[in-house]
């Protein structure tokens, strides 16, 4: 589940990241992280595990975790 | 019963394109921008152009288009957020500079719903015997509002001006049955804090970053992106489905669907949602932007222009955003 979650949320990026993606990666250290990426990232969990990510939720989580946590 | 009888907009003169746009900000890319917001271009207003300036030359370019006797014009109905002054209300100016008669004005304070809301209230005052020829003028400058290092608004929005010639006569299209609506506690996913009587008191003006990297101050356009998204997500499918049943419209008679010109990421989730094919479904953003209460008037002048609708299609209008505030309309042409 958590191995399908990273794939997923790799899934969202154009780039290559810019580090290992791990369940404790801070997701706004990734270079590509912007609004743009936010919107695909509640598409996709929206698409695929059928859960909305609020505008709130975006602002204090910091993890992959945190947000695998709510799925 | 009232027609559009005719819709013309205006765009200021200076561009700015996906290029400009990473020579600022050189970890935006120009490939991802246009992919996902589907706009490759928007216009901004020069530092003394105002909303009210380009209110002035939408009209006056609908006037020569179509050669309606402006004497005709017996009401003056403006929607903008971008007002010259909080008060006189602006609709008063703009009737004197476009030189036409003492006729009832005022402005409305609408965004993305605003041309929805101004068909509806053109299509009371004509249905009610108050007015015959109405001119409809949306404008808008976010572009005065949106900070300089905001990477993520000044990618979206641009400035343009649309009017639109309202009559009791044949047109067109006739404007059909509307669905308005809105809910106040997302006041504050799209705002500018630090404005108004209440607001200017409220909040102080300093810059911060945001958690995408985007700077302003509360004097500034702040947009929560992912909560507007989240709310047109969920709200716009049921809002068109809901609507068409209120009107008795079968979902597959509609020929168009021309919805607020958000951005193209949004709109492609929208359709989707909503199940409307694509060939049905109206994108008209490459060159303008999120242009506010004009992107459905410049849409609709681009379908007819391009010979897309013609009589006997129904067009599908849909406005959402700012308030949150919302609206639907249906247009047979």
């Amino acid at each position: 589940m958590k191995k399908d979650f990273l794939k997923n949320f790799e899934s969202i990026l154009d780039e290559e990241p810019n580090f290992k993606l791990e369940m404790n990666s801070k997701f706004r250290d990734l270079d590509e992280w912007d609004s743009l990426t936010a919107l695909s990232l509640i598409v996709m969990l929206d698409e695929k595990y059928n859960v909305k990510l609020s505008g709130d939720q975006i602002k204090v989580f910091e993890t992959l975790e945190d947000i695998f946590n709510i799925l | 019963m009232a027609f559009i009888h005719s819709i013309d907009f205006y765009l200021p003169n200076n561009e700015l394109s996906n290029q400009d746009l990473t020579r600022q900000f050189p970890e935006w890319n120009v490939e991802k921008i246009s992919a996902k917001t589907g706009i490759k271009k928007r216009f901004i207003a020069d530092e003394h152009e105002f909303a009210s300036d380009m209110a002035i030359k939408a009209a006056n370019k609908l006037f020569e288009k179509t050669k309606f006797d402006k004497s005709k014009i017996d009401f003056l109905i403006y929607c903008t957020q971008s007002p010259d002054y909080l008060l006189p209300t602006t609709a008063c100016i703009i009737q004197d500079r476009l030189n036409l008669n003492k006729i009832g004005a005022f402005d409305f304070n609408l965004g993305c719903s605003g041309y929805i809301y101004g068909l509806s209230i053109a299509k009371g005052f004509i249905s009610s015997g108050i007015a015959n020829n109405i001119l409809f003028i949306t404008s808008e400058t976010y572009s005065k509002y949106i900070n300089e290092k905001d990477k993520s608004n000044r990618t979206i929005f641009g400035d343009a001006a649309s009017a639109t010639i309202i009559t009791k006569e044949k047109g067109l299209c006739k404007i059909g049955n509307f669905e308005l609506g809105s809910d106040g506690s997302g006041s504050e996913n799209l705002i500018v804090k630090s404005s108004g009587v209440k607001g200017s008191k409220l909040y102080n003006e300093l810059e911060k970053t945001d958690e995408f990297g985007n700077i302003h101050s509360d004097k500034d356009l702040y947009m929560n992106g992912p909560e507007i998204f989240n709310f047109t997500g969920t709200f716009v499918p049921n809002l068109i489905h809901s609507f068409l049943l209120k009107v008795n419209v079968e979902f597959d008679d509609v020929d168009f669907f021309v919805f607020h010109q958000a951005n193209k990421f949004m709109l492609d989730y929208l359709r989707k949602k909503t199940k409307i094919p694509k060939e049905k479904f109206i994108l008209e953003l490459e060159d303008y932007g999120n242009t506010v209460s004009s992107t459905i008037p410049i849409a609709l002048c681009k379908i007819v222009e391009k010979g897309k609708v013609n009589s006997g299609k129904k067009v599908l209008v849909a406005g959402f955003g700012v308030g949150f505030s919302w609206g639907a309309s249906i247009l047979d042409f």
